[in-house]
Formats: C-alpha cells, sequence, structure tokens
C-alpha cells in the first residue's frame, strides 16, 4: 500500500474508531467499579425487601419496609428534616449568591483570586472538622452566645445543638456556611462571563437594579444555577457526617436525616432491612431532584 | 459606570463574606494554640504564648500519628488505583467507539450521583464476609469505586478533547493504542490529571462514613475517624480537639491554596453534565 492510502485509511478511522480493544482498556475499572459499587447498590435494593438482623436468617418482607417510611414517624421525620435542610443547605446559598452575584455583576473585582480561594475554603475543609469548629460555635459558653450576650440578647442564648427547637436550624447554619461559598464561586465567575453591553442596554431601556437583575443577570447565571443546585441539594442530602459529630441525630431525633438514620438502624439497631430501604428511597429522592432541577432551570434543553 | 458607593458595598459586602467564611478556621487555629486547662468548650485566644506542645500531645495521646499514616497510606493507594483505572477506561470511551460504549459509560455516571448510603450496608457484610473488615482493603477498595465515577468522567472529556491530529499523527508513526497513550495523550493530560488527582485526595482523605462502618479497630482508623472519635473521649479538651483538627484540615488546605484554581475546576467540573 502507498503511504498515502495509509494516511487516508487511518484519517478516515481515527479516533473514534471502533476497536473491540476498548473493552480490554474499560475492563479493569469496570471490575472494580462493578464489584464494590454496582453490585453492592444491587444487594441494597435486595436487602430492602427483606427483614434481616444481620445474624440470622432474612425473612422477605414484601415492601413492608418501604410502606414504614410512610407509616413510621421515627422514618418520616429524618426524610422531612432532609427537606427541610435543604432550604439552608441548597435554597439559603444560592440565593445569598445570586444576591452577591447581581451587586458584583456591576463592578470589576480586584483580588478576585483572593477572594474565590477564601469563600470557597469552606468546601474543602473535611466535614468533620467543619463540625468540631462549629460545635465550639454553638456551645452554650461558645462564640454565638458570647456575641448575643455581649449585644444585650443574652435571653436568646441557648444551647443550641441541644435545644428541641433549634437544633436542626443550627445544623442548617452549618450548611449554609459550607455551601454558600461554592455558590458564590460559582456565580461570580458566571456574572463575570455576561455581556456588558447587555447591562447597558438594560439600562437605556430604563430599567432598574431589579428589571436588570430579572432580565440580564439570572437569565445569564442559568447554567451556574443549575449546577450549584444539583452540587448542593446532592451534598445535602448525603450529608452524614455533620449530623454524626454536632448531633448524632438528637436531640431525641430532631436532627435525624435519612443518611444517619442508614447508620443507625444497620448497625445501631441491627435492622438492616429497614436501613437498606432508606439508603434506596434516599437514593431515588436525590435521582428525582436533580432531574427536577435541570427541568426547571434549564428549561428546553433537558 | 459604577459609582463610587457601588464600589463600596460591593466590596464592604465581599469582606462580610470572607469574614464569615474565615472565623470558624480562624477561631480553630487559635483555639489549637490555646492552653490546655482552659475549660472554655468555645474558642479561646491563646494566652501566655503559643502552646506548640498541644500539637504534639495530639500526635501522641490522641494516637494522630497512627492516624496520619493509615490516612496517608489509603490515600496514595486509592489516587493511584484511581488514576491508572480511570485513565484506561476515559481514553476507550473518549476516542474508540464499539457496541455499548455509551451504556457502559452512562453506568460510571451514574456513580456521580449515587449516595454513599445506599451501598455502605452490603458493602460491610460483603466485606465482613471476606474478612476484609479492619483492614486497609475495606477503606481502599470502596472509595476506588467511587472516585472511578469522577475519574472516568472526568478524564472521558479530557480526551475526547485532545487533539485528533495528534492522535493521527501518532498512529502514523505506527505507534499502537497502548503507546499512543502513555507516550502521546498522557504527558499532554497532566493538568486534566492531576485536577482529578487533587480532587480524587480530597476526598478520600476527608472521608468519614466508610471508615467509621468499615474499622472498629484502633489500629486502621484514619483522620476523620481518629477525630470522632478522640471528640467522644475528650470533648472537654478544646485545645487538643483543635490542635487534631488543623493536623487533618492542614494537608487539603495547602494543597487547596497552592492549586485552588485547577481545585475548584475540577470540584465544579465533576457535576456539569454535557
Amino acid at each position: 500500500m502507498k503511504p498515502t492510502a495509509v494516511t487516508r485509511a487511518y484519517r478516515r478511522r481515527a479516533p473514534g474508531e471502533p476497536r473491540a480493544i476498548g473493552y480490554v482498556y474499560i475492563l479493569p475499572a469496570l471490575i472494580v467499579y462493578a464489584a464494590f459499587l454496582l453490585y453492592p447498590f444491587g444487594q441494597s435494593v435486595w436487602l430492602s425487601f427483606v427483614h434481616w438482623d444481620g445474624l440470622t436468617v432474612a425473612t422477605p418482607a414484601g415492601f413492608d419496609n418501604y410502606r414504614a417510611l410512610f407509616s413510621d414517624a421515627s422514618l418520616r421525620a429524618p426524610f422531612l428534616h432532609a427537606l427541610l435542610l435543604l432550604v439552608f443547605y441548597a435554597a439559603l446559598p444560592v440565593a445569598i449568591g445570586l444576591l452577591l452575584a447581581a451587586l458584583m455583576s456591576r463592578v470589576r473585582i480586584r483580588g478576585m483570586t483572593f477572594f474565590r480561594t477564601v469563600l470557597f475554603l469552606p468546601q474543602v475543609l473535611a466535614l468533620i472538622v467543619v463540625g468540631v469548629a462549629w460545635r465550639s460555635i454553638l456551645a452554650p459558653d461558645g462564640l454565638l452566645n458570647d456575641a448575643l450576650r455581649a449585644v444585650g440578647l443574652g435571653g436568646l442564648a441557648r444551647p443550641w445543638l441541644g435545644d428541641y427547637t433549634w437544633a436542626l436550624p443550627a445544623v442548617g447554619v452549618v450548611g449554609t456556611w459550607v455551601g454558600t461559598g461554592l455558590c458564590m464561586v460559582l456565580f461570580l465567575a458566571g456574572a463575570q462571563r455576561i455581556p456588558r453591553e447587555l447591562y447597558e442596554a438594560a439600562r437605556m431601556d430604563g430599567a432598574g437594579p431589579l428589571r436588570e437583575f430579572l432580565t440580564v443577570t439570572l437569565p445569564g447565571l442559568r447554567p451556574q444555577i443549575a449546577v450549584a443546585l444539583t452540587l448542593t441539594v446532592v451534598a445535602g442530602l448525603r450529608n452524614f457526617d455533620l449530623i454524626y459529630i454536632t448531633t448524632s441525630g438528637g436531640p431525641g431525633n430532631a436532627t435525624s436525616v435519612p443518611a444517619y438514620e442508614v447508620y443507625h438502624r444497620a448497625f445501631e439497631t441491627n435492622q438492616v432491612g429497614s436501613a437498606a430501604a432508606v439508603g434506596v428511597a434516599l437514593t431515588v429522592l436525590i435521582f428525582v431532584l436533580t432531574v427536577t432541577v435541570s427541568r426547571l432551570v434549564e428549561g428546553r434543553r433537558a | 459606570m459604577t459609582t463610587r458607593l457601588e464600589r463600596t458595598v460591593t466590596y464592604g459586602i465581599l469582606a462580610l463574606f470572607t469574614v464569615i467564611a474565615l472565623t470558624p478556621v480562624i477561631g480553630i487555629l487559635s483555639t489549637a494554640f490555646g492552653s490546655q486547662s482552659s475549660l472554655d468548650t468555645g474558642f479561646s485566644l491563646p494566652k501566655g504564648g503559643l502552646h506548640w506542645s498541644n500539637f504534639a500531645d495530639a500526635w501522641s495521646r490522641g494516637h494522630f500519628g497512627t492516624y496520619l499514616g493509615n490516612s496517608v497510606l489509603v490515600t496514595a493507594v486509592v489516587v493511584a488505583a484511581t488514576t491508572v483505572l480511570a485513565v484506561l477506561a476515559a481514553y476507550a470511551f473518549g476516542v474508540m467507539r464499539f457496541p455499548g460504549s455509551t451504556v457502559l459509560f452512562h453506568l460510571f455516571v451514574i456513580g456521580l450521583t449515587l449516595p454513599q448510603e445506599a451501598l455502605v450496608v452490603p458493602l460491610y457484610f460483603d466485606l465482613r464476609y471476606a474478612e476484609l473488615t479492619d483492614s486497609y482493603w475495606a477503606l481502599i477498595l470502596p472509595q476506588t469505586a467511587q472516585s472511578l465515577a469522577f475519574g472516568v468522567f472526568w478524564m472521558r472529556t479530557y480526551f475526547r478533547g485532545s487533539a485528533r491530529s495528534v492522535i493521527e499523527a501518532a498512529r502514523i508513526d505506527g505507534a499502537n493504542t497502548w503507546t499512543t497513550l502513555w507516550r502521546v495523550l498522557v504527558p499532554m493530560g497532566r493538568p486534566a490529571i492531576s485536577t482529578m488527582v487533587v480532587i480524587t485526595f480530597m476526598w478520600t482523605w476527608n472521608e468519614f462514613l466508610m471508615a467509621l462502618v468499615m474499622v472498629s479497630d484502633e489500629a486502621h482508623r484514619t483522620v476523620p475517624l481518629g477525630l470522632a472519635f478522640f471528640q467522644g473521649q475528650h470533648s472537654s479538651d478544646a485545645a487538643l480537639l483543635a490542635a487534631a483538627s488543623v493536623l487533618i484540615a492542614l494537608p487539603v488546605v495547602v494543597v487547596y491554596v497552592a492549586l485552588q484554581r485547577r481545585f475548584i475546576e475540577g470540584m465544579l467540573g465533576g457535576a456539569v453534565k454535557e
């Protein structure tokens, strides 16, 4: 064969050429992934349909474990807590991030790298460390109560994480602290990419700050909002570490969440089937919410 | 045109959020250097000089020397295994076509949203059956599997974007797929690979639930697990607790500050669907 023919043959085929050898490259990853992720997930689904204490023989449960998610108050509460926490873990960070992006879309910021690095910092700390730090802030003699007393609001001071009413919002605030920087960094990056002419045009049309936000900033940030919501919702629903280290679900079960309930049931009270059902239900919830987010925010594209 | 007032307000708000982001961090740092005799469970300011001895105490009394060693070992193996396996698989997904490749790739991407809570229960019983709980394997294998979802997704994006012409040129020079990958694409893809390495490092280092479930003996505890137990036993010892927290957070924070751009890109990139 002449070189040119060879060249042409390769050009037509490579890359993206059919190659059975691709399977060989995928195989090692697939084995580990299937054995330690896909297969256990399948087992979880199976376990969710049995009653099992982890020791004796499992007995079929039908949909009992799933029905209990609705009928058993101690299982319903963790899901309600999780949904409420999403206000703190996802909605608030996105709202605050948007507010700031709206302000900053009009100003060119110096020292952006510094602000971005610091604001994103909470994301990279181990949640266990975050929990330890916030326990100190929310402790009876912690920073928050000290601050309240200092400004004469000592009457509001309380052991935040041990209070039946306030423990859940208190844990929520920690989640807001973790998530806000992520959203701000995303939106600031997005806002700086919105063409300035759009703002000038809006102002020529006599738009005030609110209209400017609604017609220019918000549509311009759509993709970033979708990413931010997806990330924060998934992280919020998966969250185990923070609850474990700050409240262990207490007081009572005031801060119990599905992630914690899985651990508690499977490894502390020997209700393995029920724990698996909570895990599977959590997976479905995450899936439904992420699909909803991309439908709602990305609109036509979904 | 933006007014001076607008500018000031903007910087003022940025400064406010910077303070909010830093307060818990600085509080922990300051407590870590504080006196151990302080009974305050909140933050404290170091009085009478910096108590560097807190770190030594956390190291020896809290056994953080052992925990850090375990964390280094587990993280190094998970990161190395994830990198090699993800590069190989993503290469095939990115530049080759074969029946079922789309389905297989989606199978990997599912792992990005699948919560650990839906895996950890059977994993524990499987690994206990195989007598692997309380071993490094029980930490390494599940975490490698979970990191692969991001790794394969991230590296496939790189391979798809890597120049066609480069691959063609390599082929014409007689390179087979294996040589093309390791001699041409991997050296070119160093930025993408290091992003993946850094993200996997952070996730593995900070991982808690898997360690909590898989490890009951002290010899195999990783640092986040060590901190949780340490808090259970010494919750009144704020200075030691804070010093231990600093020891745990420091490696990730150092890498983060050095490579912050790559870090943020990677973490956000993992969630961006095509």
